[in-house]
């Protein structure tokens, strides 16, 4: 948490216009609480982030046949071979729907990322995963968490901070850039650092806004209140990232500001699809590198993927649908190829951050990343047998190169690990049969 | 069962035509003994010149329903900001998303609240917007005084500043604890930048941040000699009719009117309705119902995308000018001719691009812009169903799909219920495109082999064939896969032959006039309708079906109610009991 400085202290301090240079013991009081995070490059900022796939995979092809280290990947998973070593994959778990609906593509991903299966259509009534950790983590970087989604759609998200409130994914890959790198970020390779005094007024005048909300607030009933508070949130949020602005440059050794995409062609045709996660991975490897979020989520399909070969009449998503299962195959080779072109990405996302060097080790290894899936078998949206796998090692907090199989047991579990291993207290999670109380201690260091 | 031919029933243009042509239009579409519940191309009534105060004296009484804030759409926010600081400020940037639920992004945005991101990007576009409005052109207007010094603060003149433009921005009057700490905000960075127009840009851009700019936050007061509600305070009633009729904030007249109380009776609340029901610019108003009504908000974020192999003539441009087309068709049929909706399925008056002339293979004069144009009696196509906008939005990238189309009519143009597919089910059937299952209705046609499917399918699919003879981005074919298509159905009993038979029936189903005015409900209200309103919805549809559903009569009737002007209270939280 940042320590309380009196406001007319700071314009005081910087209004002067003068040179600062970086670390000014004044601007110290503006660098995260837990300063040893940024201090020499010592210890590193552990970072939790999600990875998403539509329209699932084919179970008897994915899951390897073998338990343990020494696993075989399974041909589902051939596009693994040069991370295998980063990768973990579980293997099993179920959404367990008590009875509940199952509404296509939908229940068994929310219900995973929620802990909660929920009666309605896209219905949550708990905050997704990424949320629960990053309320935790991200309260001292500029950004509380992205979102990024390869697909064009920036409504299509499984960062839920409420029923109301879904974090939309930045789709434009300029854009990010823009918002990530560009006016408000802090180049520490642009020689001596001088705090905009207008950084300060900005932080300053956001305190009208806030009295707004407080004079509102008895007015309201419940339900406009519970959003408010969420306003309140979003406008606390701006005030930290003008805060970590003010600061300075980051503190970081592998710091350095990207160079800027060049142009860019959305959509979900497949080719679009990878050059966007592409850039975007790469953005991302460089807003990592420089603490600008310690939380993120990386959507590459929806899950009724829209991913389609150029020339196609008919999506992934319905492929797996109308594709019959070929009888010598054994399975549906044309919706397959798009399951394989996922791992193929995540593969790449993976060992993109693998070859990005931090401190002793890699940038990978001061992450973990959640990859998963909205179905194992598209085609009956089946929710037993969900493909999860993580990528990373926490900062040492986990084991890698693991298969775990799970068979049965709840999806919640995985999400329950999630959040154990970025430190947040919590003993149990979920509700009904989704409710858990054991992490996946396998991976576990 | 009837049998509807496509026929050609042309909306007549001119008021003074419509008296000559509404015998023969009755006769065209063939509705003999159906009375007025064949909508056609017109009816033979016309509305009233304005809105009598006892306009619900018949009305049954309304229980309204809860109250809760509602966030601006993309719309309502450039829009207002355009109207308080001027034309020729640049709202640059993405807003926060405008989320759909039960159907429209109004009834979402009683739901929405603002993420971390989103309030980013509202403080960017506020900064900039502040920024254009205080050092352009409009500086004098907004500006009611000058400062002692150009180069620091002068609380007085920002005071007034802040309460002028201020009351415009939160569309009511402010208090002294609004003024004052947007005075604190103009007299800190007037100091320290040295600059008093610097201090006016942060109070300014401190208000486009207020939650009551952000949000429509409607005051309610004790409704007298009603104790079970509370009703909506004037000023609380310009905001509601502004953003309803003309998707904007209160322009000064009504703000003023609202200030001396003069939207709570019955009276001058007619008179001001009737204003700005005259003015052109409810035409912004009814054109953002259809916007949300028929998902174009797809259209206008370039998310209607075809496979650039199969559809090369499709283009941005093309479906961009494809949802003008019907925007102004039904702008131009309901409020220009002040026709009646059912109309909308049978008129032959479109308007025409150039871009869309070679889609529809028609020739189009005009070298920018769109012109009137009415298609030739005969031609294959009638009626908005027909219209490119639809068709290419409800329609795959690469395949057209009656059962996404046949899925919107029956849920958005009928209000009626499609139960979700059911899991397990093996589809591969529908994708084998060699032998005798070449065009959709083949395919599809599996369907009905199976139980699980054939109810649910049977509600959408046979409407959609009926619209098989235009492509994904809604293109004239005769045949798909080499196999002729037959785009022959029936709607709710009613059979038809073509996609023009098919607008026919939907002119005269009586289920579509109902489902315009529950909808427009919803949009108005923001909400889902409540049980005590019902009785009023179908009071208001005898009524309609008798007179005709002409929209601004229906927008007169719900405005007027109870159920605009009051409500029981405020909305409980999910989870909780409503209190």
């Amino acid at each position: 948490m940042t320590r309380a400085i009196s406001r007319r202290t700071f314009l005081r301090g910087t209004v002067g216009g003068a040179a600062i240079s970086v670390g000014l013991p004044l601007l110290d009081c503006f660098l995260t609480g837990n300063g040893d995070a940024l201090a020499d490059g010592g210890a590193l900022p552990v970072r939790f982030g999600t990875w998403f796939w539509g329209c699932g995979m084919n179970p008897d092809r994915w899951i390897p046949a073998v338990e343990g280290p020494d696993y075989e990947l399974s041909p589902e998973l051939q596009a693994l071979a040069p991370v295998k070593q980063h990768v973990n994959v579980i293997s099993g778990l179920n959404t367990i729907l008590d009875g509940r609906a199952n509404y296509p593509h939908s229940t068994g991903i929310l219900a995973n990322i929620t802990g909660t299966v929920s009666g309605t259509e896209g219905g949550v009534s708990a905050p997704s995963v990424d949320v629960l950790i990053s309320r935790e983590i991200g309260k001292t970087t500029r950004f509380r968490s992205i979102e990024m989604a390869a697909t064009g759609r920036p409504t299509q998200t499984y960062s839920i901070e409420s029923e109301a409130v879904r974090n939309a994914s930045a789709v434009s890959p300029l854009e990010l850039y823009a918002r990530i790198f560009g006016a408000g970020f802090a180049d520490p390779n642009a020689g001596s650092f001088v705090p905009d005094p207008r950084l300060v007024l900005r932080r300053s005048a956001l305190s009208a806004i806030k009295d707004d909300v407080a004079r509102l607030e008895g007015r309201l009933g419940s339900h406009d209140r519970q959003r408010l508070d969420q306003y309140l949130t979003a406008i606390r949020q701006l005030e930290l990232q003008l805060d970590v602005s003010l600061s300075g440059p980051p503190d970081l050794d592998a710091c350095r500001k990207p160079p800027a995409p060049r142009g860019e062609d959305l959509g979900t045709d497949l080719p679009q699809t990878r050059a966007t996660h592409e850039m975007m991975t790469e953005l991302l490897v460089f807003a990592l590198l420089c603490d600008q979020t310690r939380v993120f989520n990386m959507l590459f399909s929806w899950s009724l993927s829209e991913l389609r070969l150029p020339g196609a009449e008919i999506n992934h998503h319905q492929l797996t649908h109308d594709e019959g299962v070929d009888q010598d195959l054994g399975y549906q080779p044309r919706a397959t190829e798009f399951a394989l072109a996922s791992m193929d990405a995540w593969a790449g996302f993976v060992a993109r951050l693998a070859a990005e060097p931090e401190g002793a080790g890699s940038l990978l290894d001061g992450c973990l990343v959640m990859a998963h899936s909205d179905s194992s078998f598209a085609k009956s949206h089946d929710v037993n047998k969900i493909p999860f796998m993580t990528a990373g090692r926490a900062g040492g907090r986990i084991r890698t190169g693991l298969h775990v199989a799970l068979p049965g047991e709840p999806a919640s579990r995985m999400g329950l690990t999630m959040q154990q291993v970025m430190g947040l207290q919590v003993g149990d999670w979920g509700t009904g049969s989704m409710q858990v109380n054991r992490a996946i201690d396998a991976i576990l260091a | 069962m009837r049998r509807i031919r496509g026929e050609m029933v042309r909306s007549p243009r001119r008021a003074g035509l419509r008296w000559l042509l509404v015998p023969a239009l009755v006769a065209a579409i063939g509705c003999g003994g159906g009375g007025g519940s064949t909508g056609g191309g017109g009816t033979p009534t016309t509305p009233p010149p304005g809105t009598p105060p006892d306009l619900l004296a018949d009305a049954p009484a309304i229980e309204p329903g809860t109250a809760a804030m509602r966030r601006l759409t993309e719309v309502q926010y450039k829009a207002s900001i355009a109207d308080v600081l001027g034309d020729d400020v640049v709202v640059g940037g993405r807003v926060e998303l405008d989320d759909r639920r039960d159907g429209f992004l109004a009834v979402g945005s009683s739901f929405v609240s603002v993420t971390p991101a989103g309030f980013e990007q509202y403080d960017g576009i506020a900064r900039s917007v502040a920024e254009q409005a205080i050092r352009g052109s409009q500086r004098a207007a907004l500006v009611p005084c000058e400062p002692v010094a150009a180069t620091g603060a002068d609380d007085a003149c920002a005071r007034e500043f802040v309460r002028q433009v201020g009351r415009r921005l939160l569309r009511r009057p402010l208090d002294d604890g609004d003024v004052e700490s947007r005075v604190v905000v103009a007299r800190e960075t007037a100091s320290e930048l040295g600059s008093f127009d610097a201090g006016l840009e942060a109070a300014l851009a401190t208000l486009l941040l207020s939650p009551e700019f952000l949000f429509r936050i409607e005051a309610t007061e004790p409704d007298p000699g009603r104790s079970d509600r509370e009703r909506y305070s004037s000023v609380a009633m310009a905001s509601r009719l502004s953003y309803l009729l003309w998707n904007t904030t209160p322009d000064e007249e009504l703000l003023a009117a609202a200030e001396r109380d003069e939207l709570l009776d019955d009276a001058s609340l007619a008179a001001h309705l009737d204003r700005m029901l005259d003015s052109p610019r409810l035409e912004d108003g009814v054109r953002v119902f259809f916007d949300d009504q028929y998902g174009f908000d797809q259209i206008a974020q370039g998310l209607v995308r075809k496979d650039a192999t199969l559809f090369p003539a499709f283009s941005q441009a093309l479906i961009r000018d494809a949802r003008e087309q019907t925007l102004l068709t039904a702008t131009d049929h309901l409020l220009t001719e002040d026709a009646d909706y059912r109309g909308l399925f049978t008129t032959r008056r479109l308007f025409m691009s150039r871009t869309l002339g070679v889609v529809y293979q028609v020739p189009v004069l005009s070298p920018a812009g769109f012109e009137p144009h009415d298609l030739p009696s005969g031609s294959d196509r009638a009626g908005i169903l027909t219209h490119l906008s639809l068709l290419a939005l409800y329609s795959q990238p690469g395949r057209s799909s009656p059962t996404l189309r046949g899925k919107f009519v029956r849920e958005v143009l009928l209000c009626q219920d499609v139960p979700p597919p059911p899991g397990n089910i093996d589809f591969s059937m529908f994708e084998d495109q060699s032998g005798d299952r070449r065009t959709a209705r083949d395919r599809l046609r599996a369907h009905n082999d199976n139980q699980a499917c054939a109810g649910c399918h049977a509600l959408m699919d046979p409407i959609g064939f009926g619209l098989e003879n235009m492509d994904s981005m809604g293109a004239w074919r005769a045949s798909e896969n080499g196999a002729e298509i037959d785009p022959s159905g029936q709607l709710n009993g009613t059979s038809y032959d073509d996609a023009v038979g098919l607008g026919a029936a939907m002119a005269g189903d009586p289920l579509v006039g109902p489902c315009l005015v529950q909808s427009f409900f919803r949009f108005a209200l923001g909400r889902e309708i409540a049980p005590g309103e019902r009785a009023f919805l179908d009071w208001m549809n005898a009524r309609l079906s008798e007179r005709g559903y002409h929209l601004r009569e229906i927008i007169r009737l719900i405005v007027m109610s109870d159920a605009f002007r009051s409500t029981s209270g405020p909305r409980a939280a999910a989870g909780e009991a409503r209190s």
